[in-house]
């Protein structure tokens, strides 16, 4: 095998509404990362249809890979390793990417490594910032996962904290749509806060009793909804930039308060942030202002890191594959995978026994 | 490979449309290898070993092909799109040709020189079949009704007005729930499918690729997409709305996460259902073509509850 530092990576991601591809060297430089983002398409619909999305992945999924080894100056040839997204996710959405890693992985006789998206977001750091190491302490905050973990090593994970109810960016796009912001919901609020008061209103920050660091963000958004509807009937329409800044505060709040608290409990210097919400511009600068008190070095990824991208993906499966993980030709689609899950889809592709063959034909 | 061997045509066939995944190598003499399942199992954890399997049963590699056939659609729209990336990926990665092969042409050219009129019928839910009428006529493969999904009804009426006085051959999934609607219309005249006809089959997506690769017939793995012949769901929706309201549908507003979660809840709502112990009932039939469509946000309780919906 060549050094790590030079093995190449194509990374496939198809779970939601990016079709994704990308050439990552020794996990840590991205040589090329092509999105095509279908987000057009859904607007008119208001949210991602499933079956819209995977249409559109097969459209595009081969331009998409053609174009990110023609920017990073690769042939397939030169690609040491496919990586692709096995979840969670869309599960129409996820097969396309699927059975299309697969094939080109058994064509060009390449290793193939099934990558779990979460983690490809926590992976983005790596390509931030190519002097992070593990262990550190991140947040993940997307539309549909709020997740408090420390990386203790390459592709281990604790989960310190989780979201009981709504995503923190399910809450953004709930509340951005009752105030007429329309979707998608983060970057909106995002900018309409910025001329908003932040202490116009106080929305309440819920704790889940026995859980320190687990997340509930429905109360809040049911506490939005209320005093909009309340505020309606009294014939008053509220200020929508208050009313989104906020909503903001108060998320944030509970995010950074979390963090830090984890980050004193368990000794980590290192603090990274990973998700679409991670792109959130107070996010960002409320969690700088936590760490430099508490002389803690932030890591966060630059925004279009922060959004689905392949470059994560080949990343994460850069590590899977040099801690000897790699992926069967029965790789399957795992639309609910949990962060750290290991299980399904993995076995030695060299097929050494007839019983063994036969697992894969056993209905799970 | 030897020498000679370079200029053989080999046709890899790859069908995923319906229940049934089937793979299969042809040359213009024979078909090398198949390998046929139809237990339902998930497509996508067969197709590949399948074609690993008989690629390693003929010796034949990817690069040793001459084209990639796929069975192109009507179907499950799951099923085709894991038939579709698959061939797309190998087209890609091999540098191959695709040839793009309607699934119900495929089907009833297995019926080579049959001495009549074929009508596969594919299960295409919502009281339709995926069918069209096809005919050997003067040792031609004739199309004489295209495939697309009709009613019963309507199929039997064009089978009465194209067969003439022509037997029938009825295939595919279609034929035992309509079993009895299609005798009463064509008796004696009905001939049903044995076995080895009854569905879809990757050593027919293979031939009929072959011939249609000789005709020239190919496109790029890029070009390549699945032919649904159905709108989606959401699509259909906000069309009827948009009709009869005059403008632009309002279709429900869910966050992409949110859909991903409601989805996944399906699923495992589908897949306990199907392994709930105890039970005697057929389980549901799995719907192969899972769509959440623009409606789906409202079947979530909690959102009507914070007047979002």
């Amino acid at each position: 095998m060549k050094d790590e530092k030079e093995l190449l990576v194509l990374g496939i991601e198809t779970s939601c509404d990016e079709t994704a591809a990308a050439v990552v060297r020794g996990g840590r430089e991205i040589l090329s990362s092509v999105i095509y983002s279908q987000i057009a398409l859904h607007t008119l619909y208001g949210g991602v249809v499933p079956e819209l999305a995977s249409r559109k992945h097969i459209e595009k999924i081969d331009p998409v890979i053609r174009e990110a080894l023609a920017q990073a100056g690769t042939e397939l040839a030169d690609i040491d390793v496919i990586g692709v997204t096995m979840g969670p996710g869309l599960v129409g959405a996820l097969l396309v990417g699927v059975a299309e890693a697969k094939a080109i992985a058994f064509a060009a006789e390449k290793p193939l490594v099934g990558v779990n998206h979460i983690e490809g977001h926590v992976c983005a750091n790596f390509l931030q910032d190519p002097s992070l190491e593990p262990p550190f302490l991140c947040l993940i905050v997307s539309g549909g996962h709020t997740h408090l973990v420390r990386m203790t090593d390459y592709g281990k994970f604790e989960i310190l904290g989780r979201a009981r109810d709504d995503a923190a960016g399910e809450a953004f796009d709930k509340v951005a749509r009752a105030i007429g912001l329309g979707y998608p919901g983060g970057p909106k609020i995002d900018a309409a806060a910025k001329s908003g008061n932040a202490h116009a209103y106080e929305f309440p920050r819920a704790h889940v009793d026995g859980s320190p660091y687990d997340f509930s963000f429905s109360g809040l958004k049911s506490a939005v909804l209320n005093d909009l509807n309340q505020a309606r009937m009294q014939g008053r329409e509220p200020v929508q930039a208050d009313v989104a800044a906020s909503f903001q505060r108060a998320v944030v709040d509970v995010l950074v308060e979390h963090t830090m608290r984890a980050a004193e409990d368990f000794v980590e210097e290192k603090i990274a942030l990973a998700g679409g919400v991670a792109s959130n511009s107070a996010l960002r600068a409320a969690m700088q202002k936590a760490c430099d008190a508490s002389g803690r070095k932030l890591y966060v990824p630059a925004p279009v890191l922060c959004t689905d991208n392949a470059a994560m993906i080949a990343c994460a499966a850069h590590y899977e594959y040099l801690q000897g993980r790699t992926s069967g030709w029965d790789l399957n689609a795992v639309p609910a995978l949990k962060l750290g899950e290991r299980a399904g889809g993995r076995e030695d592709r060299d097929l050494k026994g007839a019983a063994e063959k036969a697992n894969w034909v056993r209905r799970q | 490979m030897n020498e000679t061997g370079k200029n053989i045509i080999r046709i890899l066939g790859i069908e995923s449309a319906a229940v049934t995944a089937s793979v299969a190598i042809v040359t213009e003499e024979a078909v090398l290898a198949e390998y046929t399942v139809s237990n339902k199992l998930t497509h996508s954890q067969t197709l590949l070993p399948m074609i690993d399997a008989i690629c390693r049963m003929a010796d034949v590699k990817v690069a040793d092909l001459s084209a990639i056939a796929v069975s192109g659609g009507p179907g499950s729209f799951t099923g085709l799109r894991i038939g579709s990336a698959t061939a797309k990926g190998l087209g890609l990665a091999a540098d191959k040709p695709l040839v793009h092969v309607p699934t119900v042409d495929a089907m009833a050219y297995q019926a080579y020189g049959y001495d009549g009129v074929i009508c596969p019928m594919m299960d295409a839910r919502r009281d339709q079949v995926y069918c069209g009428i096809y005919a050997f006529e003067e040792k031609e493969f004739r199309v004489l009704l295209p495939q697309a999904p009709r009613s019963v009804e309507e199929i039997l009426e064009e089978l009465a007005r194209i067969a003439g006085g022509r037997r029938v051959l009825l295939m595919g999934e279609g034929v035992p729930v309509h079993r009895e609607a299609i005798l009463a219309a064509l008796g004696e005249r009905a001939d049903l499918a044995p076995p080895h006809l009854a569905l879809e089959r990757g050593a027919a997506v293979a031939a009929l690729g072959l011939a249609m690769y000789l005709r020239g017939e190919t496109e790029t793995a890029a070009e390549h997409a699945p032919e649904y012949l159905r709108p989606s769901q959401a699509e259909r929706v906000r069309a009827e709305k948009a009709q009869t309201a005059g403008k632009a549908a309002d279709t429900a507003v869910v966050s992409r996460d949110a859909v991903v979660r409601e989805e996944n809840a399906v699923k495992q709502e589908e897949k306990e259902q199907k392994t709930a112990p105890g039970k005697t009932e057929p389980a549901p039939k799995q719907d192969l073509n899972v769509e959440i469509d623009g409606h789906v946000g409202t079947r979530d309780p909690r959102w009507r509850r914070d007047g979002i919906v």
